[in-house]
């Protein structure tokens, strides 16, 4: 991309999506605080301990913060329930008001998934893959953000960070290189006893509810999400508690990557209020459970209510270890697997 | 037209005991739970007593199960497996006209069927399975695949050997060993397959079957013991099916009902099509989870096909299933009958169009004529409902489009049939069949290499070809 497409590509950005840019880049001039602190927290608490300027030229600036919104159908809508929760650092520390999901966020995330779906699955796996490739490139930009985001909620170590942020990048590459070779490694030709053709190829699901684990933040979104619209799935995501700030900045980073607007939709707020109505939700094809708790009760009744339509579930596994090589294990369970016959003859 | 004389197939090659006993740990045993009887469905006689297996019976079935899983199979090399399971493909070969006689006799299907599809097919899948026992790290489903432990496996009435073929092949092939529940109405050549593995030497313990209801499949779903559920059967059972199991680590297969749409289309080969309309809802009494039991037939030429249909379906012989020009046997048990008889009053009665070809039941026996419904639209519930049963209902469509939104209007996604001459069309509509077999110009084709299993609520996993594998590997 050259350099004038490149800041074309820009201008046309949300608005939030650059003054999140613009947000961290003065907290950066402006605080020597650990990069553990999230920006907007500590340029604030810098601002707030200056004297007051006597002329306007020397004045501190006020940065401009961040909203932070659910994201669905592509556009960053409030919760329609009005409600926000606030983020905290591990320290106490306010980071943001995130949008408390509610039902009904639920249900219009659903919809938009299911509107985005037949488009997405119908685009060739080429441009899936490129699109997904598109999302690391996007994210690999934002690192210095969503370093400092997830040093910020999860309270680790920057460097820490850091290395989570590589993984998520590194992640979606491999995803991305999923796309076009999926049918291939899933699927056969069956050579059946009698003059027929016959080929089995994988298909996407349809809808799928995600429950992001609360951490790692970015890589669980990131093992969660890549895997299930890989194949042509749209995807609802619950992104709870504190994973609501890197969450919505991963928003930004889709709404910009030309992933079709629905195809992902990530609704903040708490797993154990929002999970039951997508697991019990009838337009809801495939749910993974990798937010709730392994064992618990939690997770048996989500998949108690997934039953009713007959889901294909994912089970949480205790001590799972996001940082390994995924291997196929969250592509499939979304896939299914269709044989087409067909008389061979003159 | 003249009828043909009565060609009967002799019962005595089936040498059948007055009472059977359940088969755990390589022997027949007595049952702590009473016993059923299983009647022919095309005289109403009471073929044999079973003993009914109760939730200690299960204990002790996964028990046995569980010890030659640790102490035998899982650790046999799977060259050896592979053995044992094509001497069973082998007896099943030698055997098949005693299976395909007793097939016919408990089930009610026509000989026809149950001696060349019934029975090869299920040689065939053990003999597919068998060549896999050694060949599981090149299956393509991971490096080091292992078996899961003990599957419990609860299977239909419809193609009670073919069924137990799907479930128990595959599992024995990837080193697990099995305890399976035959239907109610239909457990006998399970009990002769029991023998089939007394003869093949299988090692005490592999195979279980226990006769019973649906008390003894719960038990059996529900025991902490089984790593593995697979079913098929009914949609309504799979849910529940899929509850028990929830929060457990048992890995789950279920092969549910459908409802599937036969699409025909105005360039579509009409005497083929016909052909495949009669085999897609006809074959086996309709009792078929993939049945073509939605036909959808273009505005333009849906007179036609009616009016052919009606031509072909009064050549349909019904009757005794062991006679060798029968097309349709009797229907499995009275309860199946009851449930069809209500649903096409439901038809009748919600407005669609009732036509049978004239034709004498037998007086005995639970037998029901092919019928076919017109005039039905898609809120009816015979174009909702798995009527299960020799019933087919006609709609019509106007644009491929339109027939695609019809065709997936359910909640149901196993199969789907499309009949043109135009190869773009049919590549164009089996992308948009949401169902997990299309056939194209062809129906209820089957083959051990081929993944078979559905959509939506149709349930989930596949069985055949290497995909099957799958569900009884950890992966």
């Amino acid at each position: 991309m050259s350099e004038t497409k490149k800041k074309a590509a820009k201008a046309a950005k949300p608005a939030k999506a650059t003054t999140t840019v613009k947000a961290v880049k003065s907290a950066e001039a402006q605080t020597t605080a650990k990069v553990a602190k999230v920006a907007e927290a500590s340029q604030a608490a810098v601002a707030e301990a200056e004297p007051k300027p006597t002329t306007p030229a020397a004045a501190p600036r006020s940065s401009v913060r961040k909203t932070y919104k659910l994201y669905i159908g592509g556009a960053f809508p409030r919760s329609e329930s009005g409600r926000s929760y606030a983020v905290t650092a591990s320290s106490g520390e306010f980071i943001a008001n995130a949008a408390q999901a509610s039902r009904k966020d639920a249900r219009d995330a659903v919809r938009a998934a299911r509107a985005a779906q037949p488009g997405w699955s119908k685009a060739t796996a080429y441009n899936r893959g490129q699109i997904l490739y598109r999302i690391a490139e996007m994210l690999e930009e934002r690192r210095d953000q969503f370093a400092q985001q997830i040093a910020g909620v999860e309270g680790v170590p920057s460097a820490a960070a850091y290395a989570q942020v590589d993984a998520a990048v590194d992640r979606w590459v491999w995803y991305a290189g999923w796309s076009d070779k999926l049918a291939q490694v899933l699927g056969s030709a069956n050579p059946v006893a009698g003059p027929y053709w016959n080929v089995s190829s994988p298909e996407p699901t349809g809808v799928v509810a995600l429950l992001a684990p609360a951490a790692p933040t970015l890589l669980g979104l990131t093992s969660v999400i890549a895997p299930a619209i890989v194949g042509g799935n749209a995807a609802v995501v619950v992104a709870p508690d504190a994973s609501a700030v890197p969450a919505v900045t991963l928003g930004e980073v889709m709404a910009t990557s030309d992933l079709p607007g629905g195809v992902v939709n990530i609704l903040t707020g708490g797993t154990a209020e929002l999970a039951p109505w997508l697991a019990s939700h009838l337009d809801v094809n495939a749910l993974d459970l990798a937010g709730a708790p392994a064992g618990s009760d939690l997770a048996r009744d989500l998949e108690v209510a997934a039953a009713e339509n007959l889901k294909r579930v994912v089970r949480p596994k205790a001590g799972y270890d996001w940082s390994a090589d995924p291997g196929l294990g969250r592509i499939k369970p979304f896939l299914e697997t269709k044989t087409v016959w067909h008389p061979i003859g003159i | 037209m003249f009828e043909y004389a009565p060609a009967p197939e002799s019962r005595s090659v089936v040498d059948l005991k007055p009472s059977y006993g359940l088969f755990v740990g390589g022997e027949f045993v007595e049952g702590s739970g009473g016993a059923f009887k299983s009647v022919n469905p095309a005289t109403e006689e009471v073929l044999a007593e079973v003993a009914l297996a109760d939730a200690a019976d299960v204990d002790r079935a996964v028990a046995v199960a569980r010890k030659a899983y640790d102490e035998v199979w899982s650790r046999m090399p799977g060259a050896e497996r592979a053995k044992y399971i094509y001497r069973i493909a082998r007896i099943i070969q030698e055997r098949a006209r005693e299976l395909a006689v007793l097939e016919s006799l408990d089930n009610g299907k026509p000989i026809r069927e149950s001696r060349d599809v019934d029975i090869p097919l299920a040689a065939a899948h053990f003999f597919y399975y068998a060549g896999w026992a050694d060949k599981l790290g090149y299956a393509n489903l991971g490096p080091d695949p292992k078996p899961l432990g003990v599957a419990g496996q609860v299977i239909p009435w419809n193609f009670p050997l073919l069924m137990l073929a799907w479930k128990v092949a595959p599992a024995l092939a990837c080193g697990n060993t099995v305890v399976l529940k035959p239907a109610e109405t239909t457990p006998l050549t399970a009990l002769l397959f029991a023998e089939i593995c007394q003869q093949a030497d299988l090692p005490p313990g592999v195979v279980n079957i226990l006769t019973g209801a649906g008390a003894t499949g719960a038990a059996l779903v529900a025991h902490p013991g089984v790593d593995k559920v697979a079913f098929t059967g009914s949609t309504e059972v799979g849910r529940m099916i899929a509850k028990q199991v929830a929060g457990t680590s048992k890995k789950v297969t279920l092969e549910l009902g459908g409802k599937a749409a036969n699409l025909v289309f105005d360039d579509a080969p009409l005497e083929q099509a016909i052909e495949g309309i009669v085999d897609g809802i006809f074959f086996n009494q309709g009792h078929v989870c993939c049945a073509g039991s939605r036909l959808l037939v273009q505005e333009s030429v849906a007179e036609e096909v009616v009016d052919r249909l009606r031509e072909r379906m009064k050549t349909l012989r019904v009757g005794d299933p062991l006679d060798k020009n029968t097309d349709l046997g009797a229907i499995n048990s009275a309860e199946q009958l009851a449930r069809i008889r209500t649903l096409t009053e439901a038809g009748e009665a919600e407005g669609a169009t009732r036509w049978s070809p004239p034709c004498e039941l037998p007086e005995r026996g639970f037998f029901f004529a092919p019928t076919i419904f017109t005039g039905v639209s898609q809120a009816h519930r015979i174009a909702r409902e798995e009527i299960f049963g020799p019933v087919l209902s006609v709609l019509t469509f106007r644009t491929p489009a339109e027939a695609v939104e019809k065709a997936n209007n359910t909640a149901y996604g196993l199969s789907a049939g499309v009949w043109t001459d135009k190869g773009s069309r049919i590549l164009w509509l089996a992308q948009r069949m949401r169902a997990g077999v299309v056939w194209a110009n062809t129906f209820n084709r089957f083959d051990p290499t081929s993944p078979f299993g559905g959509y939506k609520e149709s349930g989930y996993g596949r069985e055949g070809g290497r995909h099957g594998l799958e569900a009884y590997l950890d992966v």
